[in-house]
């Protein structure tokens, strides 16, 4: 009986010391050399392994770096700067400094502006009711409000406003890594320039239809008049498809166009105090504006529009035609 | 009695206008005729802006191999051509007519007189199909006179018509069986003499047997009129959801299985619809092209006398339709184009019917809403139900984590969105909203990844 348990116990030792020595020297044969370089990138990244930098996960956009030996494609959206100049003094490397990103939802179609024309009850999901029709409201272009983007985040930055309909981003959460850029079927977020001191203007629609239709189902679209392409002194602003867009890059926050626009369509984000028009009127009460509150924003600069909702549209329209021939 | 093999559901019938004669719908002031009615590229609009054009005129030209002409359904002047929201709220070409009284353009057969003699030239039936914008009346509306011209090294062996309108309430396809029961069997024969095919099956679903009978025995009466009408016969089928479908009719008539992406020709087949016999006939014999179809205004909430068949004009606005039937009743909470299993909800009623227009059906609040979604317990209802054989809870499961290689493995592509599986589902999941857009993506991957072979 002991002997058998003796002989087990030698014979398992045994057999333990031969494999080990045998995958020892496996181990030896088949090593795969690595770069150890690739853990110290991946110690200083978030490891959030979103993908918004294009790769898989952290990992893979370290390797990327360390194999590719510059930083000029690979950018973390997530680290932003801080994590890029940490990856660039691991591999002695320079790095550029980039502006940091938001996204930015561009669309101001809220339950007031933009009336419902039929009530979807399928599946609650933007990709479903954009594959099945034009939505619930008359816009064709605008947000469906089912939060596609929301569940796409992963940093927990958007959420849905109730009150209008729209999702809200947390602009201290968001980390600009473009998931909810691609989760949206109507490609109405976009990833912006965060701005100095998160001062912002941009476009909130991107509807591309005629002025007058655009109008019609929702009284914050643009309708493409041109005139805040006109006021605009830095040619940041180019109005296509019936629709304006600020180039970021050129855009200098003079807001000149917020107070231009018929529809109030521009929105201003984070200034201090609203928009002013050089002469005629005098500004309403100062008023910090959060991207969770554009709503009451452009009631200021609509109201002009809204007294006389009909009138001010056709005039700007006649307006646009002659452009319009110049841009063909 | 025959069917096809795999799942299919039994929903109840409800053919509640079928009753109801056709009766002809009167012209309204204004039409609007759409410029993409088919599968395949749009027309292009050939009339500009104060053009007198004549009913049956060409007023739309195709724009591809797979396109079809547009004709005008009125005689009128146009008054504009430009985008008009069609019945899901897309921006369409559309052709605004205001209408006068009938002038038929030139060569147009309007008589009643039934011609039974099929031309022997096989190009002649071809070009004058094409030239009628004839095009699958069945759902689809894929251009009839592509399907009619097999690739040369595909061979049909047999026409089969389609008139199992499987589809609850739809009763359009039966009453043209009754009423122009004869019209619909001279389609076939001219349809079987294109394809060289000696064998013609008119599938009909067991729940129409007057149907059945009056197609039987106008094949009898016509086969003894001409050799040109052997080989047309009439098979009872068992009533089952999907058997309309083009693949399980197939299956039903030939026991023949087309492969995964594969066409009905692959294995001999070409089905057509009896609707389509019907466009083909006008178009051959009458030189009439395709302006016209029958639909059925129906619902639970309809009262009995107001259930109808009618036969329309392309491009009358639906809500003409619905206000000359007395209006939407005020139970409806949800119109439907088409079946309530198939068809699409109308989120626009301004928008004007097109060629393949099948229905207007009024739901009711405890019909169509849905209820709470729950949990997947794997109890299998939804695969039993597949008519393609698929495993819809696996699929949702997929597309939910956007697994695109596994659902192409398992053959989302396949789907024919029969919504068999959502009807079946104990948990009330969504399973069809979420596979349809999956199996969309993974066509798209498919298409992408064999188009820079080419």
């Amino acid at each position: 009986m002991t002997t058998t348990i003796i002989w087990t116990i030698a014979i398992i030792t045994l057999l333990g010391v031969v494999l080990a020595v045998v995958l020892y020297l496996v181990a030896k044969k088949f090593k795969v050399e690595e770069d150890p370089r690739i853990d110290e990138v991946e110690k200083v990244m978030p490891g959030a392994n979103c993908g918004g930098c294009g790769f898989a996960g952290c990992r893979a956009f370290a390797q990327s770096c360390v194999e590719a030996m510059n930083l000029d494609s690979n950018f973390c959206p997530v680290g932003g700067n801080d994590v890029m100049k940490k990856v660039a003094a691991v591999l002695g490397l320079e790095v550029k400094e980039k502006a940091p990103m938001v996204a930015v939802v561009r669309c101001n179609g809220t339950c007031a502006n933009r009336p419902k024309t039929s009530e979807y009850d399928g599946y609650q999901s933007c990709k479903v009711k954009a594959a099945l029709y034009s939505g619930d409201t008359g816009c064709f272009y605008g947000c469906l409000g089912c939060g596609d983007c929301v569940a796409a985040c992963q940093f927990g930055a958007i959420s849905m406003d109730p009150e209008t309909g729209l999702p809200v981003v947390d602009e201290e959460k968001c980390t600009a890594c473009g998931a909810c850029v691609k989760a949206c079927p109507k490609r109405i977020i976009e990833l912006r320039n965060k701005g100095p001191k998160n001062r912002r203007v941009f476009v909130s629609c991107v509807n591309m239809e005629k002025g007058a239709v655009a109008r019609k189902s929702c009284k914050a679209a643009c309708i493409g008049c041109g005139k805040c392409e006109k006021a605009c002194p830095f040619g940041a602003i180019k109005v296509e498809h019936n629709v304006a867009y600020i180039d970021f890059e050129k855009c200098r926050l003079c807001r000149k166009c917020v107070v231009e626009c018929p529809t109030g369509a521009i929105h201003d984000v984070n200034f201090p105090t609203p928009a002013v028009k050089p002469a005629p009127k005098p500004a309403a009460p100062a008023q910090v504006a959060t991207p969770a509150a554009p709503a009451p924003k452009p009631a200021e600069t609509a109201a002009p529009a809204a007294e006389k909702p009909v009138a001010p549209v056709k005039g700007t329209e006649k307006e646009v035609e002659p452009e319009k021939k110049s841009e063909e | 009695m025959k069917t096809f093999s795999i799942g299919g559901v039994h929903p109840d019938d409800k053919k509640i206008s079928a009753g109801s004669k056709i009766e002809v719908l009167p012209v309204p002031k204004t039409v609007y005729i759409s410029m993409a009615q088919h599968l395949g590229g749009p027309a292009k609009a050939i009339v500009a802006p104060g053009d007198r054009v004549k009913t049956g005129q060409v007023i739309g030209e195709p724009t591809g191999f797979i396109s079809a002409y547009v004709h005008s359904s009125v005689t009128g002047t146009v008054k504009s051509v430009g985008l008009r929201k069609d019945l899901a709220g897309i921006q369409v070409i559309h052709v605004e007519i205001e209408t006068e009284p009938d002038e038929w353009a030139e060569g147009i057969d309007t008589s009643d007189t039934l011609v039974t003699e099929i031309p022997q030239d096989r190009q002649f039936i071809i070009d004058r199909i094409k030239n009628n914008g004839v095009v699958g009346l069945g759902g689809a509306t894929f251009p009839t006179h592509v399907k009619l011209c097999p690739p040369p090294d595909k061979k049909a062996e047999c026409l089969i018509l389609n008139g199992a309108e499987c589809e609850p309430y739809l009763t359009s396809d039966y009453r043209i069986m009754l009423e122009k029961t004869r019209q619909i069997v001279v389609g076939a024969a001219l349809m079987k003499k294109v394809l060289g095919v000696s064998k013609a099956v008119i599938g009909i679903e067991e729940n129409k047997p007057e149907a059945i009978k009056a197609m039987s025995a106008a094949v009898a009466e016509l086969q003894k009129v001409s050799q040109d009408y052997s080989g047309i016969e009439v098979q009872t089928l068992k009533k089952k959801y999907p058997q309309g479908g083009e693949k399980q009719l197939i299956d039903a008539v030939m026991h023949r299985q087309v492969k995964s992406m594969g066409l009905p020709i692959d294995v001999g087949a070409v089905v057509q619809n009896v609707a389509t016999s019907l466009a083909v006939y006008d178009a051959v014999q009458k030189n009439m092209p395709l302006i016209s179809n029958t639909l059925t205004v129906t619902g639970d909430c309809l009262p009995a006398d107001r259930q109808k068949n009618y036969l329309f004009r392309i491009g009358y606005p639906l809500s003409y339709i619905a206000g000359y039937n007395g209006g939407v009743p005020a139970e409806a909470v949800k119109i439907i184009s088409g079946g309530p299993m198939m068809g699409k909800a109308v989120s626009n009623l301004d928008a004007a019917t097109l060629k393949g227009s099948s229905s207007i059906l009024y739901m009711t609040q405890e019909q169509t809403a849905r209820k709470p979604e729950s949990n997947c317990i794997r109890c299998g209802k939804c695969a039993e139900a597949c008519p393609m054989g698929l495993e819809p809870f696996l699929l949702n499961k997929l597309a939910r984590n956007g697994m695109m290689e596994d659902l192409e493995a398992n053959a989302v592509q396949d789907c024919i969105e029969c919504g068999c599986c959502l009807y079946s589902c104990p948990a009330n999941i969504p399973l069809l909203d979420v596979i349809r857009v999956a199996k969309g993506e993974v066509i798209r991957a498919m298409r992408a990844r064999t188009a820079p072979k080419k």
